[in-house]
């Protein structure tokens, strides 16, 4: 088996003064989907930004594809080979769709390629390309996003709850491109909201609490200790009972 | 019929140069996201420059303009953005505008050292040569200026909208971090469109500095008329910004044709680009209130009324032992620096606790010279009495604006007021006219203050009781209805607050004071005169207001007694620019701005409170508190 695509270890990162992880350990093997689970502030979003070099993590390593990456800029990270769509709506707003796609050429694929890729499998995209990408629906902002990730072909995705204030149609949609890109043997780690999506497609799930990664497994394993989690029985958690269910 | 088509030919060419000045300052601001007040500066010091090499060293013009406009301006305007604005992404726009306004200084300073004031001549182009078209001289030098303005724009068009760079541009602006996520170093995009902003900047400088006569102060002052077309277009769309600049090069032009009568309105071609303008931003669509942003950062602890009562006193003894130690020429100094220090308070008020922001602070301070000077006769306190009430209806005028604006089309605004009233306002006979007004100083309760030592007494004892009086105002239910809107407006209208007349009662209040001040300020030296109260001076205050802390009154006085001492102890400028530009960096830098040196100082002096037992800094107050929210919204 080749390298882990991602690998965090004792990873420790704060906001100024105030520690948000403390000593994640999580491991992205190549060619599978690791789905990031966990409630509201227990650093799922935070492992991200660490992950996509956005935010420096304060002690640990971070290594990506067997590479120590700790302090590399986000886009030297990107040009790597890690794509990240972050929470919310990873577009430029102000910028026309065609526009968008010109930016995600900076990884090294053509504007033909990217083009071709992105309104192959949304060809709605296509319809809106002279269009502000901020004008555009909810669902077709996040296609676009993803159309990142379909166009530049990454080594590794990152994808930050993507079905965020969607429509559930929407969601499905988006999820099968997520599989076909996963099909295409790229190493995938997303958080998301509805736990059971993310199940669905992932290969091995991480249960997140308090900054620490405190499960990781195969996702039956996994659904049947996720209530605990949520709710705050396992361990620590228990202080955050009710925050979110 | 032919002076109308001169004066349109001499108009095109006047709007190319503005559409060349105007589309640089677009540039850099839709690529950026930082409105450079410095872009007059930048094509100034270029412009001298271009005559150092040119007319100095007698280098060909086609290899001095290459040096210039290609290698020299580029490199000077990627070194600011490395040095300077790359520290700025993300912070307020009160704080980048503070930060380019004290590279302008600066960079004035620095032509004024190099390049002391002189008769330099700046020939044109060509000079003499020319052509003929329909009975009209068109020189070679208009006629190269059109056509480098045409070809600019094309380019920067192009430029912006076909090419990748130009994508990748405007999406650093519309969201770096994601931009970064895209492969894309925002920092070097940054850098680029700082050094293509400067090279337009130098050319419009040497375009127009034959006409200009090279002067340090109207070339810099370029970039009043690049605002009042970069707002044509909303600083955003290079169309209609050249469209702007050449309807203003065209109505500046036809201000002279002798059947326009433009001498009837004196000062009107001076104020024309201010009043365009100030037009646009009337007409600019109400900005929608940001939700969900945490606009200010932690402020420093208000003192209680009797902390604040023991630093007055403290003062006003401080300033009675000055008064006999120092001599009658080094008390004129500190004095100055103690009516600054009460112009600066008003800066505090509106600024430190209102977040709104003022360029045109010295015209409230005129505005109460005129009124001690007229009604103050003999040191009655009817001038005093009447300063305030001439300075609060103005600024109650200038807030008219502010109500729908806010950030940096507020600071324009009072910009172009400003601006308006140095040429329009105090040259009017009945204000200051051409002519020096004596400006008495007080008597009151048998008391004159006309010595030195007793009006600086005087001065002192005013500052803080005024000091007294904003603390109060800042502990009670004003104060925090102000500060509540700077922290956040949309917050403010859902409980109800109506953000318009708070707003409009801050800028009164804090014309009134500065109006007040401006009663002693002029009493200080005596006379007062239209070019004791222009635009510019306005600049330095809020600069050093900003350096000694804007929102503290501790720190109005610390800003106010520097920016004296620099204003009676350099006269070059060399030293005040780099002093403002270094301190203004700095606290950029060390992230301590908005707080400033007095906040600084303060809590360096923390040890002491044990020993002292009545001395007790402006310290923060519960922090932790105060960060959670930024945090929580970093952390998702």
């Amino acid at each position: 088996m080749d390298a882990p695509v991602l690998e965090m270890k004792d990873l420790h990162a704060a906001y100024g003064r105030i520690p948000v992880l403390f000593g994640v350990d999580l491991v992205v093997p190549a060619r599978s989907v690791v789905a990031l689970l966990g409630p509201n502030g227990a650093g799922k979003t935070t492992t991200l930004r660490v992950a996509c070099g956005q935010h420096v993590p304060t002690s640990g390593c971070l290594h990506v594809a067997g590479k120590h990456v700790n302090g590399a800029g986000a886009d030297d990270l990107a040009r790597a080979g890690v794509c990240t769509i972050p929470e919310g709506r990873g577009i430029f707003a102000n910028l026309t769709v065609d526009e968008n796609l010109t930016m995600m050429t900076y990884t090294g694929a053509s504007i033909a390629d990217v083009r071709e890729r992105a309104f192959g499998r949304f060809p709605r995209l296509f319809e809106r390309r002279e269009q502000l990408a901020g004008t555009m629906s909810g669902g077709e902002q996040q296609m676009l996003a993803l159309a990142r990730a379909l166009a530049t072909e990454p080594a590794l995705l990152l994808l930050d709850e993507i079905s965020m204030g969607l429509a559930p149609l929407i969601v499905a949609e988006l999820y099968e491109a997520v599989r076909n890109i996963a099909a295409d043997g790229v190493a995938i780690l997303l958080t998301e909201q509805y736990a059971r999506t993310a199940l669905e497609v992932a290969d091995y799930a991480a249960v997140m609490t308090q900054g620490r990664v405190r499960q990781m497994g195969e996702p039956a394993d996994i659904a049947s200790e996720l209530s605990g989690a949520y709710l705050g029985s396992h361990g620590e958690a228990k202080r955050s009972r009710g925050a979110k269910q | 019929m032919k002076d109308l088509l001169a004066f349109t030919v001499i108009g095109i060419v006047t709007g190319s140069v503005y559409a060349i000045a105007a589309s640089g300052l677009v540039l850099t601001y839709t690529t950026s996201g930082i409105f450079n007040f410095a872009h007059g500066g930048i094509g100034m010091l270029m412009a001298f420059t271009y005559w150092e090499f040119r007319f100095h060293h007698h280098w060909p013009a086609p290899l001095a303009l290459f040096v210039v406009v290609f290698v020299i301006a580029p490199a000077l305007g990627a070194l600011i953005e490395r040095v300077l604005m790359r520290n700025l992404h993300g912070r307020s726009t009160g704080t980048s505008l503070v930060v380019t306004i004290g590279l302008m200084v600066m960079l004035m300073g620095i032509a004024q050292g190099i390049w002391p004031p002189a008769a330099r001549p700046f020939p044109e182009f060509y000079s003499g040569h020319g052509v003929t078209i329909f009975g009209i001289f068109v020189t070679t030098h208009q006629i190269i200026t059109i056509i480098v303005a045409g070809l600019a724009a094309l380019i920067f068009w192009y430029l912006l909208n076909r090419t990748r760079t130009g994508v990748a541009m405007r999406a650093v602006v519309d969201d770096r971090n994601l931009a970064a996520l895209n492969g894309v170093s925002p920092a070097r995009v940054s850098m680029l469109s700082w050094a293509l902003g400067s090279s337009l900047a130098a050319l419009a400088g040497i375009l127009i500095a034959p006409a200009l006569n090279l002067e340090i102060l109207n070339l810099t002052l370029l970039v009043v008329v690049a605002y009042a077309a970069a707002v044509v277009g909303k600083l955003k769309s290079l169309p209609l910004t050249f469209a702007g600049a050449m309807i203003l090069g065209l109505l500046t032009s036809y201000l002279s044709l002798s059947w326009v009568h433009a001498e009837k309105i004196p000062g009107l071609p001076g104020a024309l680009p201010t009043i365009m303008l100030f037009a646009c931003l009337l007409l600019l669509p109400e900005e929608r209130l940001r939700v969900g942003r945490i606009t200010s950062e932690r402020g420093p602890r208000v003192p209680s009324l009797g902390e604040s009562l023991q630093g007055g006193i403290l003062l006003v003894v401080g300033a009675i032992v000055v008064s006999l130690v120092l001599s009658d020429a080094n008390l004129v100094r500190v004095g100055q620096g103690m009516a600054l220090a009460l112009v600066m308070l008003s800066l505090v008020v509106l600024m430190g606790y209102g977040g709104q922001i003022s360029l045109a602070q010295m015209t409230f301070v005129g505005m109460g010279a005129f009124a001690m000077a007229r009604f103050g006769l003999g040191g009655s306190p009817l001038g005093l009495l009447m300063a305030p009430l001439l300075a609060a209806p103005i600024g109650a005028l200038v807030a008219l604006p502010a109500l729908r604006l806010q950030g940096l089309y507020l600071a324009l605004a009072t910009m172009a007021f400003g601006v308006a009233a140095e040429n329009m306002l105090f040259p009017r006979a009945w204000l200051f006219g051409s002519s020096t007004r004596v400006v008495p100083r007080l008597h009151l309760f048998g008391v004159h203050f006309d010595g030195e030592k007793s009006f600086f007494v005087l001065l002192a004892i005013v500052f803080s009781l005024f000091g007294i009086g904003v603390l109060a105002l800042r502990r009670g239910r004003f104060g925090r209805l102000v500060s509540a809107m700077r922290d956040s407006p949309a917050a403010c209208t859902t409980l109800g607050v109506n953000l318009l007349t708070t707003r409009l009662a801050v800028f009164t209040l804090s014309a009134a004071m500065a109006g007040f001040a401006g009663a002693f300020y002029g009493g200080l030296r005596g006379s007062a005169q239209t070019n004791d109260f222009l635009m510019f001076q306005s600049l330095p205050l809020l600069l050093m207001a900003v350096i000694g802390g804007i929102t503290t009154v501790s720190g109005a006085l610390v800003g106010g007694l520097l920016l004296g001492l620099l204003q009676t102890q350099s006269s070059t400028g060399v030293l005040a620019g780099l002093v403002f530009l270094f301190t203004g960096a700095a606290a950029v830098s060390l992230g301590r701005n908005p707080h400033g040196v007095a906040f600084y100082i303060s809590q360096k002096l923390e040890p002491l409170k044990d020993k002292v037992p009545w001395f007790r800094p402006e310290e923060p107050d519960e922090p932790l508190t105060e960060e959670l929210p930024r945090i929580a919204a970093a952390a998702g």
